[in-house]
């Protein structure tokens, strides 16, 4: 006997290793349900930030627009309500390319909020192509490099060239560059519809690994993009990123709030496949609860039934001096043991899982499907959980085998 | 052993149990027991099946409460105690030894001898080893120190037994039919055993016992009968330790 363990720790752990079968048998099912956890959270978060980076890799979390331009109805809702039959003609304006007034100062604004890390300005439309015979629609949108490129992941998507854009230059994505025939320092003729047209010099071609993407996205130096699309000193809107990308909705709220401009976060604009991160995050929720639930019942009913085969030893420690709160310990002890163990080997299997699934699901070019998020806190909060598991199933159990009477437990 | 000036170990007033009050079948097992236990007596408590002898002993020892009467246990009332005290009071103050299952069989003859000081203390230590392994040296299993109880024969486990009864120095021993399930030879050096104790540390002895014969060789013979106690008298021709041959009836 170690003198630095208890004697509820010693006692406990003697039980349990009497009753070798039980013991295994249940911390292997504890195991198996934690290591499905462990498995199903680091498959669900690491799917969950491959889906992040990918949303975000080309948007930012925030774009701030000037406000629309409200089309009213000529009758007022009220009237609508009363004459059902009557219908109001409502016909949303086209919206036309505005600038948002004083974007200097909407920036500076911006940039003293904390939690903002990063506000570029940009000037985007529509415009065409033009090379010889073949055109192209495509979206322009100019940029400042020194601030889009913080905001983006533009820079790791250049196959060639460089994403510095001057005044001359354009870049292009590699469908685009495909469909026109053209490569790097090659020139395009670019034409928008208020009537800006420039020629360009190809400075760098872009895979955002998304085909739409490489066809229609195209970027110019910020002061052309003014110019092309007849916006001279103007930022059709501005792009945000904060600290926490999911705190962009919340933000985006206050900045609307204090600026009266239209802002979008990209949650809002992303709306469905939030509802799909959280019907995720829902499923995993109920599984961990009932992976717990029958986990708790299984270590519940091992020890009822070990407090019941060993009632006679029970009585015999309350003969000799042991008090009930210290037969109540030793029984929650076992149950915070077996969930621990359980834990602990789950954890271990779990990760085992991970290592043989990365194995299994890769792209075709051997690379893995998805990278794994691999939280060791994880493993943690497995044991903490499982522990707490423990002890609380063993609670009834061990309220039980303090409260048998002695004097009945040892006549038997 | 707690010093108390009058020498008397147990005193029991006016003693009442019933099982099953309040229901239908009400029975009262003790009917108003009163017993002076002075130090160093060596009593046998006999009488038939039923008479309440064990429920006596269950009581005297703290494992039950009675539904009246008086409890002393070296001079202390144990009328107002709540659970933990009693406990405490019982782990200092009384041993006990059963027929059967007495030791836990998960730990080694040793271990168990040490338990009742290890639930106090609340962890091990070097001294309780010393007094456990000086026990085991007494009742004269030093061999078989490091063995699990399953593997010690019946008689090896009683005295494991006595030797734990004794380990916290307690006032009073009780024992519930001890040898009731050793064969003659056994039983006979059991009992000697404690009879051996009783005289070199003064403990005070009460044993239940069915065997006439082992009776004859205590100070003190009480008998129950029916809940009361039928006779309790001085027993002038104790036969001394090793007299195993003669058989009184
Ligand atoms: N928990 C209980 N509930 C109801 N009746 C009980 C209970 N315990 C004992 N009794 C009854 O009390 C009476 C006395 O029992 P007790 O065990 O004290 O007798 P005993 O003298 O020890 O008998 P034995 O020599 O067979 O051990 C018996 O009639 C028994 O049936
Ligand atoms: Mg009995």
């Amino acid at each position: 006997m170690n003198p630095l363990f208890p004697f509820e720790w010693i006692v406990a752990t003697r039980f349990m290793r009497e009753g070798r079968m039980q013991t295994l048998l249940i911390i292997g099912g504890v195991a198996l349900g934690v290591s499905v956890i462990v498995f199903i959270s680091a498959l669900i978060s690491g799917l969950q930030s491959n889906l992040f980076r990918r949303t975000l890799d080309f948007q930012a979390q925030i774009v701030i627009l000037p406000p629309e331009e409200i089309a009213r109805p000529l009758r007022g809702l009220n009237y609508q309500k009363a004459n059902k039959q009557e219908s109001v003609l409502v016909q949303a304006r086209a919206q036309r390319l505005r600038s948002i007034d004083q974007w200097q100062k909407v920036r500076d604004q911006l940039l003293l909020m904390k939690n903002v890390t990063v506000v570029a300005p940009v000037v985007s439309g529509a415009g065409f192509v033009i090379r010889a015979d073949a055109n192209r629609a495509i979206t322009l949108t100019g940029i400042e490099p020194e601030n889009y490129l913080r905001l983006i992941a533009l820079k790791d998507k250049i196959i060639a060239g460089s994403a510095n854009v001057t005044s001359s230059d354009i870049l292009v994505g590699i469908e685009l560059a495909k469909d026109m025939g053209v490569s790097m320092g090659d020139k395009l003729t670019l034409r928008t519809a208020s009537g800006g047209t420039a020629t360009l010099m190809i400075s760098g071609i872009f895979d955002f690994g998304n085909k739409g993407q490489n066809q229609r996205a195209v970027y110019v130096a910020f002061r052309t993009a003014q110019s092309l699309l007849n916006l001279a000193g103007g930022a059709s809107s501005l792009e945000v990123n904060v600290a926490d990308p999911f705190s962009a909705e919340n933000i985006a709220q206050d900045i609307q709030a204090q600026t009266g401009l239209k802002v979008e976060s990209w949650i809002a604009t992303n709306a469905q496949f939030f509802s799909a991160l959280a019907a995720q995050s829902m499923s995993n929720t109920i599984i961990r609860f009932f992976v717990g639930l029958t986990a708790a019942l299984g270590i519940a009913s091992v020890l009822v039934v070990s407090v019941v085969q060993k009632s006679k030893e029970i009585g015999l420690l309350r003969a000799t001096g042991t008090s009930r709160q210290q037969v109540l310990r030793i029984f929650l002890l076992q149950g915070a043991l077996m969930g621990l163990m359980g834990s602990i080997v789950g954890s271990l299997m779990g990760w085992g899982f991970l290592m043989l699934w990365r194995g299994i699901a890769k792209n075709a070019d051997g690379t893995p499907l998805f990278v794994i998020n691999f939280d060791p806190m994880l493993f943690l909060y497995a044991a903490l959980g499982a522990t707490l598991v423990g002890t609380l199933a063993a609670m009834f159990p061990a309220l039980r085998a303090a409260r048998l009477d002695p004097a009945v437990a040892i006549r038997g | 052993m707690a010093e108390y000036d009058d020498a008397i170990t147990l005193r029991l007033e006016g003693i009442r149990k019933a099982y099953g009050v309040g229901t239908p079948a009400e029975t009262e097992v003790l009917h108003g027991i009163d017993l002076i236990l002075k130090r160093g007596e060596f009593a046998a408590l006999i009488g038939p099946s039923g008479s309440g002898k064990s429920t006596l002993l269950n009581i005297i020892g703290l494992l039950d409460q009675p539904n009246q009467g008086k409890l002393f246990i070296t001079g202390q009332s144990t009328e107002l105690l709540k659970d933990i005290e009693l406990t405490r009071l019982r782990a200092s103050e009384i041993g006990f030894i059963f027929q059967f299952h007495n030791l836990l069989p998960a730990f080694t003859a040793l271990e168990n001898v040490m338990l009742p000081r290890l639930a106090e203390l609340g962890h091990p230590n070097e001294e309780m080893r010393l007094i456990a392994a000086e026990l085991i040296e007494k009742v004269g299993l030093t061999p078989w120190k490091e063995h699990k109880s399953n593997d010690l024969s019946g008689g090896q486990q009683q005295r494991v037994a006595i030797a734990r009864a004794l380990v916290m120095n307690p006032a009073l021993v009780l024992a519930d039919e001890p040898t009731g399930n050793l064969d003659t030879k056994s039983a006979d050096s059991v009992f000697d055993l404690m009879r051996e104790m009783n005289k070199t540390n003064g403990t005070t002895f009460l044993i239940v016992t069915h065997d006439p014969r082992l009776a004859q060789r205590c100070d003190r013979i009480i008998e129950m009968v029916d809940g009361n106690i039928a006779s309790d008298k001085e027993n002038l021709n104790v036969l001394k330790i090793g007299d195993n041959n003669t058989h009184i009836s």
